[in-house]
């Protein structure tokens, strides 16, 4: 499995990319194969200023439904548009067309406190 | 956690496993939606040999099988199968089988849900009163449902039975890729087409059976499917899945299976079953899909216009077939007629559906 080295991740199978304080946040390749073909991505909050680890959205697969971590403390901006009609897109390119939510990060240093790639496939035991 | 004969053919072919009905079984192999579509379009090859099978023999077995079930056995001749259910006495499912007369009068076949192997036999044998003799044969019989469109024509060439030509709930006995003593049903649980075979796990028959049927159909693009497409394809036909939509609770008639329950003799519960059908029942079982953007799912709330708790979703996902998103559920009879305007509490919202006709796929 691919984790780029360019990510943070975290306990909860999301990754974050940083650029200047803004940040993209979608979910794993670990992830997304373990959920199967995700069909629905619903994200009911833009515009909000979430803390860090709050539910931020769910993710529906055939089978099952996944809630959505917020990574760090911060508001999300935008969700990514082509999910509505292309959810699969997670499944296919999970850190490229299928990223979830653009947010101002509201400290970028807790960024910092995320698991980098290594110790991502640590815990995942990859 | 127990396998099955084909535990080690899932594990090979990279499927993703979990525990189902205490087996370790695949789940998926390429993807639920792809399997889908193989079984939709062409076909697939599910292992449920984690089924139980029961045989009843003896003058009284269909005597037996009369009591308990909800269904006419009588009218089964050698060959037929017939879809029934074990009711309980408080007007609930104990289980749905299947009934096989292989002998009319003598010996029978039921086969039923692998969770419920040990209630089942337990129940059944609670009200064997006249010496039937009963043999609980599960762990030893393979199942495999070969499902789809092209199934029974793709695997023709492992058999003398015609398959192509066995009618929809009937069965034959034969050879099947050079084992003797198979079992062959134009059954499923898919309502794609196809076949179900049962035989004995002995001399290395499983092997020998699941590389037969991959060497035959794989080259035609015939592919292992899991548990996770065998649930989308039974819920796009609107059929029940016990524990889901039918429980111990449930009953026949508030479940849609009135054309199940035959009131030409008496069973188990049968006088309630009558009184329902007389007077009417309270809630009933219906199929909706969603209108608004979401996905139903087990257990969520059914709601009306104003916010009152009407029912209980079910059973729920997107239909791979329909690309929508549909669902099975209880609700108060005044709202299960066609085109009903039903809200399902998905997380904090109310999102609305409509009461449709099943099979959702027509």
């Amino acid at each position: 499995m691919n984790f780029p080295s360019n990510l943070r991740y975290t306990k909860d199978h999301e990754w974050l990319l940083l650029e200047g304080n803004t940040a993209t946040i979608g979910i794993t390749e670990f992830a997304q194969r373990e959920l199967g073909d995700i069909v629905f991505v619903d994200i009911p909050t833009v515009g909000k200023t979430l803390e860090a680890e709050e539910v931020f959205g769910t993710v529906e697969a055939v089978k099952t439904v996944s809630d959505l971590f917020l990574p760090v403390a911060g508001t999300i901006n935008e969700i990514n548009p082509e999910l509505d009609s292309s959810p699969e897109l997670v499944n296919q390119e999970p850190y490229g067309e299928g990223w979830m939510v653009k947010m101002t990060v509201k400290n970028p240093a807790d960024v910092e406190a995320l698991l980098d790639a290594a110790a991502y496939q640590a815990l995942i035991g990859e | 956690m127990k396998n099955t004969p084909f535990t080690h053919k899932h594990i090979a072919l990279g499927a993703k496993m979990a525990a189902f009905a205490g087996y370790n079984m695949p789940i998926s192999y390429s993807g639920i939606n792809d399997e889908h579509q193989a079984v939709r379009n062409n076909a697939g090859v599910f292992d449920v040999s984690h089924m139980g099978e029961f045989m009843l023999k003896g003058e009284n077995a269909l005597d037996l099988i009369q009591r308990v079930t909800s269904n006419d056995a009588s009218k089964l001749t050698a060959g037929k199968a017939q879809y029934s259910c074990l009711p309980n006495e408080q007007g609930g499912i104990v289980d749905d089988l299947l009934v096989y007369c292989i002998e009319e009068n003598k010996v029978y076949m039921l086969v039923v849900n692998a969770s419920n192997i040990e209630k089942d036999w337990e129940w059944i044998s609670k009200f064997n009163t006249k010496g039937v003799e009963m043999h609980n044969i599960s762990d030893k019989t393979c199942l495999l449902a070969i499902q789809g469109p092209n199934a029974s024509s793709m695997l023709q060439p492992l058999t003398e039975i015609d398959l192509v030509n066995l009618k929809y709930y009937t069965f034959a006995k034969g050879e099947f890729a050079g084992v003797k003593n198979v079992l062959v049903s134009a059954t499923g649980y898919t309502g794609a087409g196809g076949i179900e075979i049962y035989f004995e796990d002995k001399d290395g028959a499983a092997d020998k059976i699941w590389d037969a049927i991959f060497a035959e159909g794989g080259p035609k693009g015939l592919k292992p499917i899991g548990l996770g497409a065998r649930d989308t394809l039974r819920l796009e036909m609107g059929f029940c899945l016990y524990g889901n939509d039918i429980d111990d609770t449930t009953s026949p008639m508030e479940a849609g299976l009135g054309w199940i329950t035959k009131f030409t003799k008496e069973f188990t519960s049968s006088k309630v079953f009558e009184q329902q059908k007389a007077a009417g029942v309270e809630r009933k079982l219906v199929g909706f899909e969603m209108i608004d953007k979401g996905i139903p799912r087990h257990d969520y709330e059914i709601k009306d216009a104003s916010g009152q708790v009407i029912g209980k979703v079910t059973s729920g996902t997107q239909s791979p077939s329909l690309q929508k998103a549909v669902g099975l559920g209880y609700v108060k009879t005044a709202f299960a007629t066609q085109d009903s305007e039903i809200y399902i509490a998905v997380r904090d919202k109310a999102l609305k559906a409509k009461v449709v006709k099943v099979p959702f796929l027509s």
